[in-house]
């Protein structure tokens, strides 16, 4: 090695060593993380308010792939929400997510101090039975004065908040036939 | 995270850092509105998701606010102040986050090359793969933002959704805000709606409103209305925020004199042993001088 080579390969180092960058700035770009994946369009189940969420899942529903989700955020073309979420909705990835979420049915029977898992047929089914044996067991067809009144005051229906107006439509009209008289849904939001 | 070229208005402890971009790009900018802000808290939780950050401990200290300050992973704090007015008191609430400076602190603080970069948009942000984890960035920040993650070694903060901004979205936050106090556009429009948001204030009986914009670091890229205008430390911020006098002083005085003085010592040294030649080793008493060499 020269001499002047070894000036100038130790003045270099010296000045790359000390905090000279001698190469071009490039930066990190932090990549979308929702860049490829499947939206899929939902309603919050919070509260009546409904707000609109895109749920993000890995992959693109292709045959081999088993979705998971990774984001949620909200839907900008929800007339409702337009976007925007409450925190208690920003969290819905890990609702969603959660080790502890119910995936089956459960039933706890009367007397009993467990819940015990459940088929969705048998859930349905003693479902059913229980209205039937209800309605037949506290039916009113007429009241004091003699009118008809054919009500089923032993039971009530409560809609949930995520339920589409057509859905509580139908619910309306199941407990209207059955004569539920203590009955709401938020088809009024 | 992928390595792109992308636009670099300025980079930490680069002497070639600066005006790498050759796109020009509008600047962004965040508007927030304090005055219409409702403390829900909606933006801390869309950003801890985006970012994938853990839920970080913390304990009831007498207000509604998360936590005392910034951490590492939780970069968006919604911050509760009461105080005494007008004989009654004033409930503020002021999200709390990078301020995304046009003369940032942290990057004129930064020793590592290329830690801290400013894109051609105005975003400033942290790469973790160039951070030293020095902490320096802390001492150079006049809003107290950046915050040192002990599991990696890093700094951590907003990168104003850097992901999402190149990808043509609006930051997390702003898109959950559910009272529309927060905004999302070029720094123009947002300047604008400031002023606008100002005005009428004006009008509504808050004489002091101002619009948030501290020229001491050059203006920032969250601005802010305040309708206590004057008195900004209310909200937890500085009255007239500046880079530390003493920051400035040791990038652009101390450390290139030190750089300079470092090469002459080491060319010295190259030169002294080239002109004087090696240490001739020093006979003992006693004994026979070594042979040379040993």
């Amino acid at each position: 090695m020269q001499r002047r080579t070894f000036l100038k390969a130790t003045a270099l180092g010296g000045g790359v060593a000390l905090g000279f960058d001698v190469s071009r700035a490039e930066a990190e770009m932090r990549a979308l993380k929702i860049a490829r994946t499947t939206e899929t369009r939902s309603i919050c189940p919070y509260c009546a308010v409904s707000c609109g969420v895109i749920i993000h899942t890995l992959g693109d529903k292709s045959k081999n792939v088993k979705p998971a989700v990774v984001h949620v955020e909200g839907d900008p073309d929800h007339p409702i929400s337009r976007g925007s979420l409450c925190p208690k909705g920003a969290t819905l990835r890990d609702d969603i997510t959660h080790k502890n979420r119910l995936l089956h049915p459960k039933v706890r029977r009367p007397g009993s101090d467990h819940w015990e898992d459940i088929s969705w047929d048998d859930a349905v089914s003693q479902i059913a039975r229980h209205i039937k044996d209800t309605r037949d067991r506290t039916f009113v067809a007429k009241n004091a004065k003699g009118q008809v009144v054919n009500r089923t005051p032993g039971i009530a229906m409560i809609g949930g908040c995520t339920d589409t107006n057509e859905f509580n439509y139908l619910q309306w009209k199941v407990v209207t036939a059955l004569g539920v008289p203590y009955r709401d849904t938020q088809a009024r939001v | 995270m992928t390595t792109q070229n992308l636009e670099i208005r300025r980079s930490s402890a680069s002497l070639w850092g600066e005006k790498t971009g050759m796109r020009h790009l509008p600047v962004v900018s965040k508007f927030i509105d304090t005055t219409t802000c409702i403390g829900c808290k909606a933006c801390e939780v869309a950003c801890q998701e985006w970012n994938d950050l853990e839920a970080v401990p913390t304990r009831q200290t007498g207000n509604y606010q998360t936590m005392p300050e910034l951490d590492a992973e939780f970069w968006n704090l919604i911050r509760f102040n009461e105080r005494d007015f007008d004989g009654g008191v004033v409930w503020l609430m002021r999200k709390d986050q990078c301020m995304h400076c046009e003369d940032p602190g942290c990057l004129a603080a930064c020793p590592a090359p290329g830690a801290i970069v400013q894109y051609e948009n105005g975003i400033v942000d942290v790469n973790p793969e160039a951070c030293i984890g020095c902490g320096f960035c802390a001492t150079g920040c006049p809003f107290n933002v950046p915050k040192f993650h002990a599991k990696t070694g890093k700094m951590a903060k907003c990168t104003l959704c850097v992901d999402r901004v190149t990808s043509g979205l609006e930051p997390a936050c702003i898109k959950a805000c559910p009272t529309g106090c927060l905004q999302f556009g070029t720094k123009d429009d947002m300047v604008a709606l400031g002023h606008a948001r100002v005005e009428q204030l004006k009008g509504n009986g808050f004489a002091n409103a101002v619009l948030y914009d501290p020229p001491g670091v050059g203006g920032t890229g969250v601005v802010t209305v305040l309708g206590h205008g004057d008195h900004p430390e209310w909200y937890g911020l500085p009255a007239d925020p500046h880079v530390p006098v003493g920051v400035r002083f040791w990038k652009s005085v101390l450390r290139p004199l030190g750089v300079v003085a470092m090469i002459g010592a080491v060319l010295g040294a190259i030169g002294h042993f080239m002109y004087q030649g090696p240490k001739e080793p020093r006979a003992r008493d006693g004994e026979p001088p070594p042979p040379p060499g040993a």
